[in-house]
């Protein structure tokens, strides 16, 4: 059944009418990516990708949701194959009490294995572990011409990377075949660490990263001068079981549960002005002083998981996240250019964070390399949010920087041809194995990665 | 306790958040329906999930002198000791299209009807024989006034639950118990594009699978779920019929 519903991705910015399938079987998969009735289609898995990457106005966008069986588990080695449509919070949750967890995991468990491979996503951990692909060992793959096929390192190795990172476009991905890591507990070891403005955070990082596996720093992107990019800094292990408080310590792979919260309806404009922003960066920067403290996964890697739809907070206009990720040598100067714009602005941002970035991911079109990345939230105000991001992205070009397409809602097409040097290599799989474009989102329309689509 | 579980129509919206529930609290599963691949997936998935037992059977609801032979081998797949079974099957046709072609009819009624009636009489002797067990089945609240827009649903499903009501008076002198599960609408393939999912009297199949799995916990003889149903059905059943026949239902 098709039903005509009008979607955007997560940061609900210019939601477009779609017509849209949700296969209860790999057999209707097969038969909606060859459906007459369209001439494209795109895969969709938990839409938490920002922008419109995961619709497609004029063809068909195919949610892969309901197609969500684990296959096998291997309970010595831990690797896991599943359909594409499990989400990772389900393999933590029957999982992680065996003593598994995910390799990396971005900051929400609404996501799919599928998006995850398809974005090549990355972690808190990046700096240490890589990107999701790492540890990636083959995925299935339902190709334009019907077939089902294995790419790996050593199968298809040229699909398998186009896969990694490449957004959905060489083939809908019916299975992951995907390496866990073990753990001794559901909680992290973290230390908490304040800088007074940007120099001293990269400084911090540097120091700090050999000995965290997890490391990230959330910044107030609303300080200006000498305190710019003021932020604290969030180190963690994972955490043995004689580190936690003695009454978890029975239970140390099942923490008790947290209550799910709800942002019921779209916020009205005003409640995220900057006021209420420089409010909340205030209390955030205030709270948190040097300190150490042992949490949750939970609490740990998906803060904003316990309150639903917190992406309405911004109203029904919608908002984007920019993220930006610049080599180690323009990184400082790179920041303090690409903060100062968004201060300028007085946009507002609600999140920003900061992350050292390991080593480059294996797919053609993943996004990492190292360096650092910086990551926030701007409101949709129109024209003025327009401007700030042209101006953001040529602040990117200029320092060898690099836009992330799982967040992405608003670049060219020049634009990215120069930020993904592999973009032409992609192309050239893509007209191996889809050479009549079947697999096309807005977001490759937009920006010329399939062209005349 | 582990216990053996057989589920027919394993692959239905409903029955397959039950059967996470079931394989949850440690039910081995034999999982039944006509889609082997699907059967399969879903044993893998629920063995991956819950470290649950879980087996696989095939069998068509419409071909109903086989289900002697399939209860018999299902079974033995058991361990020759069934202790609950599930039965999920239904066919919901087009009310206009079973008016007029009666092979729709008839499948109606065979799926909804007579198939539990062949598929059950064997396991209540098998549990009656050992004197324990429970058969949960899945009704509807369509049985429990015809309608002109779905009565031919609706009585195949009031013939089911005029059955499981002396299936229960019969197997409770031998210790086994019946429940009878009565949902309003569910947003399943079998709904999908008829009731408009959007409307809030439409449930989950996650939200009645745990009202299921509760009522087989704790015996319950007939469930409405959700809960609603019941006083629903209750104001709906006191129309009078000679005011119900002028209505539009
Ligand atoms: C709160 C929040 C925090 C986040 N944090 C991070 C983070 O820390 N790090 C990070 O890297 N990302 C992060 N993200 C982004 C998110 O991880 C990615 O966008 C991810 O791809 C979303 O997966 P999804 O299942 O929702 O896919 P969708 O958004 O539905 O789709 C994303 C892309 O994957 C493709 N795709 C999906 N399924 C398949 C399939 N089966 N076969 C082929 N292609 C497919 C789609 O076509 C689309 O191009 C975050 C997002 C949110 C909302
Ligand atoms: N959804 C509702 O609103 C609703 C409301 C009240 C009651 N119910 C009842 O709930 C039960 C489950 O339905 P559902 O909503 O979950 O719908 P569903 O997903 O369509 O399930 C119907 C099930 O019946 C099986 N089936 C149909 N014909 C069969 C045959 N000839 N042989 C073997 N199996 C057959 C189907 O097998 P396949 O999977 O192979 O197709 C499927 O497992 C049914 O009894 C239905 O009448 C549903």
């Amino acid at each position: 059944m098709i039903r005509q519903q009008t979607i955007a991705g997560w940061g609900n910015y210019k939601p477009q009418p779609c017509r849209v399938t949700r296969p209860h079987t790999l057999e209707a998969l097969g038969r909606a990516v060859a459906c007459a009735d369209a001439r494209t289609v795109i895969a969709r898995g938990l839409g938490r990708s920002y922008g419109d990457a995961a619709i497609n106005p004029p063809g068909h966008t195919v949610e892969t949701t309901a197609l969500n069986r684990m296959r096998a588990f291997d309970e010595s080695t831990g690797v896991l194959c599943a359909d594409a449509g499990v989400s990772l919070g389900e393999v933590v949750a029957h999982l992680l009490p065996r003593g598994w967890f995910l390799p990396t995991t971005p900051g929400t468990r609404f996501v799919t294995l599928g998006g995850a491979v398809a974005a090549d996503v990355h972690g808190k951990n990046h700096h240490r572990d890589g990107s999701f692909g790492k540890a990636v060992k083959r995925v299935e793959l339902l190709l334009a011409d019907g077939r089902v096929v294995n790419a790996s390192r050593t199968e298809n190795a040229e699909l398998f990377r186009a896969t990694l990172g490449g957004m959905g476009l060489a083939g809908m991905i019916t299975a992951v075949e995907l390496q866990l890591r073990r753990t001794e507990t559901a909680y992290c070891d973290v230390t908490y660490r304040r800088a007074s403005g940007l120099a001293r955070a990269l400084e911090l990082m540097e120091q700090t990263n050999a000995d965290y596996r997890h490391s990230v720093a959330w910044i107030d992107c609303l300080a200006r001068g000498a305190a710019l990019g003021r932020c604290v800094l969030m180190l963690g292990n994972d955490a043995a079981v004689d580190d936690l408080p003695e009454h978890h310590r029975h239970r140390p792979l099942q923490p008790p549960r947290r209550r799910s919260k709800n942002v019921p309806f779209d916020f009205p404009p005003c409640v995220l002005g900057p006021t209420t922003v420089r409010a909340f960066n205030k209390l955030y920067y205030a709270r948190h002083g040097d300190a150490r403290k042992v949490v949750d996964f939970d609490t740990f890697f998906y803060p904003l998981d316990s309150i639903g739809h917190w992406n309405r907070i911004y109203g029904k206009r919608g908002f984007i996240q920019y993220q930006a990720l610049l080599p180690p040598d323009q990184a400082h100067d790179g920041l303090v250019e690409l903060l100062e714009a968004i201060g300028e602005a007085q946009l507002g941002s609600f999140l920003a964070v900061l992350k050292k970035s390991g080593e480059s991911g294996e797919g053609l079109m993943s996004y990492m390399f190292p360096g650092y990345t910086l990551a926030l939230d701007l409101p949709n105000t129109g024209a003025p949010l327009e401007r700030l991001v042209d101006k953001l992205d040529h602040i990117l070009l200029n320092r060898n920087g690099r836009l992330y397409l799982a967040k992405d809602a608003t670049t060219r097409p020049d634009t990215l041809a120069a930020m993904y040097p592999n973009l032409d290599r992609l192309r050239q799989v893509k007209a191996t194995y889809d050479p009549n474009h079947r697999f096309v989102s807005a977001q490759a329309r937009r920006l010329g990665i399939v062209e005349d689509a | 306790m582990s216990e053996n579980v057989l589920v027919l129509g394993a692959t239905s919206g409903i029955g397959q958040p039950v059967c996470h529930k079931l394989a949850a609290r440690g039910c081995a599963l034999v999982l039944a329906g006509r889609r082997e691949n699907e059967l399969q997936r879903m044993a893998d998935d629920l063995k991956v999930r819950y470290q649950a037992a879980a087996s696989v059977a095939t069998f068509d609801a419409m071909a109903l002198d086989t289900h002697k032979a399939f209860i018999d081998s299902a079974i033995a797949q058991a361990d020759h000791q069934l202790d609950g079974v599930l039965l999920c099957q239904g066919y919901l046709p087009d009310q206009q299209e079973a008016q007029a072609d009666f092979a729709e009819a008839k499948r109606t009624i065979d799926v909804n009807y007579t198939s539990a009636v062949s598929l059950l009489e064997p396991v209540a002797a098998h549990m009656a024989e050992r004197r324990a067990g429970w058969i949960a089945v899945i009704g509807s609240v369509a049985g429990d006034r015809g309608r002109m827009s779905n009565y031919l649903y609706g009585s195949a499903k009031a013939g089911l639950s005029a059955y499981l009501q002396g299936l229960r008076n019969r197997l409770a002198h031998a210790g086994v118990h019946v429940l009878t599960i009565k949902p309003g609408p569910v947003d399943t393939p079998m709904t999908e594009g008829v009731v408009d999912t959007n409307k809030p009297t439409v449930a989950t199949a996650e939200q009645v699978a745990a009202d299921i799995d509760k009522a087989i916990r704790k015996r319950k003889n007939v469930l409405y779920t959700p809960w609603f149903w019941r006083p629903i059905m209750a104001v709906i059943r006191t129309i009078p019929e000679f005011v119900f026949k002028k209505m539009k239902m």
